[in-house]
């Protein structure tokens, strides 16, 4: 940042705030600063923070649902859960867009478990194919993410990756599982946890090689 | 350890726990910190399955209508949770269901374990009082003219700063505010000190901010002083 003479007209003339001014000024800020003026009841840094997490958080409940309509009930209930908790929100224990997509999936589950409304497809299916070809810089880099997840995802050993993908995309809870699979729920816990930590480490790796983008920027 | 329930830690991140086993590993979460960053750890690794679920975007109606939820809803909810909880519409009555899960994984957010007690009484107690200024139904936000961030100030004049992308203060130096009033710096006004961490500072100033100031922040010697010495790393538009 460059030095700033004290009688120099940032000071003294800064132009009056705008809406613009605020918007643009929003766009420059973390995802976690986001947070902390949400918690002032800032409704443009929700509209910004909505900007830069609504696709993913869509793609996810639209995935666990299956359905628009339910889709879009768990987004709206998890960002209005967001607002009215932003300020139990410390950045120091994660990442603000980790904790929104948290609060995003736990919603999507809640409504799938209500509505019985399960769906058991692998992850590349349609919703990776069906896709117009990526634009901005933004789109590329979330395609670029998929593919790193889901290369990690076909390194797991099989039933690791069932019980995963099971689990966090159809909404399938353990004991549901191990019915499902005909297998002991501590064989499913312990696939689970295995894959779960298998999963993590291959993309820690995968970090280290490729461009984990810190944060949603726009 | 209990290995068994060491081991719900992944089925916790993955929303996947049976009711009776999510209570169970919630009760030994509070107490077990290697739980906690297992969980936080898991949470990432969850996130980043959420990114490869991407589809298609979002219809704009919904965007319009979360605005308006938010809008629509009084603003005492930093202050007061049970006000808010009365207030929450009927369709909205399904997030009571995992009311407690979700309070949980917020509030395991919310603790600072490795802060001392003392730390964290004054934290609090600072945080309250932030809290009751950013959250007053007359307090006005303020852009940053100079540096990354927000002011905001009430309408009594008690302010608020926030400012994002710094590093802590080098050894032996802090960040210092200043009311600048007209934004004639010769009268700058100290208006309280701070280390920073890497990130987001949250400060409440000491004093009032009257309309026409500039809040200003320089880093000066540790203990602060009197009157700047430094040119501003951050400056306000007048309020």
């Amino acid at each position: 940042m460059g030095a700033i003479a004290f009688d120099m007209p940032v000071l003294a003339f800064a132009a009056p705030e705008t809406r613009f001014a605020m918007r643009k000024q929003h766009a420059h800020l973390s995802d976690e600063a986001l947070v902390a003026l949400v918690a002032r009841a800032d409704e443009d840094a929700l509209a910004e923070l909505y900007d830069r997490v609504s696709r993913i958080a869509y793609g996810l409940a639209l995935r666990v649902l299956r359905d628009e309509r339910h889709a879009e009930d768990a987004v709206q209930e998890a960002f209005l859960q967001v607002w009215r908790s932003a300020g139990t929100f410390r950045a120091e224990r994660a990442k603000a867009s980790t904790w929104i997509l948290t609060l995003v999936h736990r919603r999507a589950v809640d409504l799938v478990r209500r509505e019985e409304r399960r769906q058991t497809d692998p992850l590349t299916d349609e919703s990776e194919t069906a896709q117009a070809p990526e634009q901005t810089e933004e789109a590329a880099w979330l395609r670029f993410e998929r593919e790193r997840v889901q290369a990690a995802l076909k390194q797991l050993p099989d039933v690791q990756r069932e019980a995963l993908e099971l689990a966090y995309y159809g909404g399938f809870s353990q004991s549901e599982l191990a019915e499902r699979l005909g297998v002991p729920l501590g064989t499913i816990k312990s696939r689970m946890f295995a894959g779960l930590a298998r999963l993590r480490e291959l993309l820690d790796e995968s970090t280290q090689e490729g461009s984990w983008k810190p944060e949603f920027t726009s | 350890m209990e290995a068994g329930i060491h081991e719900l830690s992944a089925g916790y991140a993955l929303d996947a726990l049976d009711a009776h086993e999510r209570d169970a590993f919630e009760a030994h979460l509070a107490e077990c910190e290697q739980c906690q960053q297992e969980l936080e750890s898991f949470w990432t690794t969850t996130a980043a399955l959420a990114l490869a679920a991407s589809g298609p975007e979002p219809a704009p109606a919904l965007r319009e209508r979360i605005l308006a939820d938010a809008r629509a809803e009084p603003r005492s909810n930093v202050v007061s949770l049970d006000s808010r909880r009365r207030r929450l519409a009927p369709a909205l009555g399904a997030v009571a269901a995992v009311a407690a899960v979700v309070a949980l994984a917020v509030g395991l957010w919310a603790s600072s374990i490795s802060s001392e007690l003392d730390d964290t009484r004054s934290a609090l107690a600072q945080q309250q009082a932030t809290a009751q200024i950013l959250a007053a139904s007359d307090a006005q936000s303020i852009a940053l003219s100079l540096g990354e961030g927000r002011v905001v100030v009430s309408g009594d004049g008690d302010a608020v700063l926030v400012l994002d992308g710094i590093d802590a203060a080098p050894a032996g130096k802090t960040y210092e505010m200043w009311i600048v009033p007209d934004g004639d710096i010769g009268s700058a006004n100290p208006a309280g000190l701070f280390s920073g961490a890497d990130g987001t500072a949250i400060e409440r100033l000491d004093g009032t901010v009257e309309p026409g100031d500039v809040v200003a922040v320089t880093i000066e010697d540790a203990g602060g002083v009197d009157a700047p010495t430094t040119d501003p790393i951050a400056a306000s538009d007048p309020v």
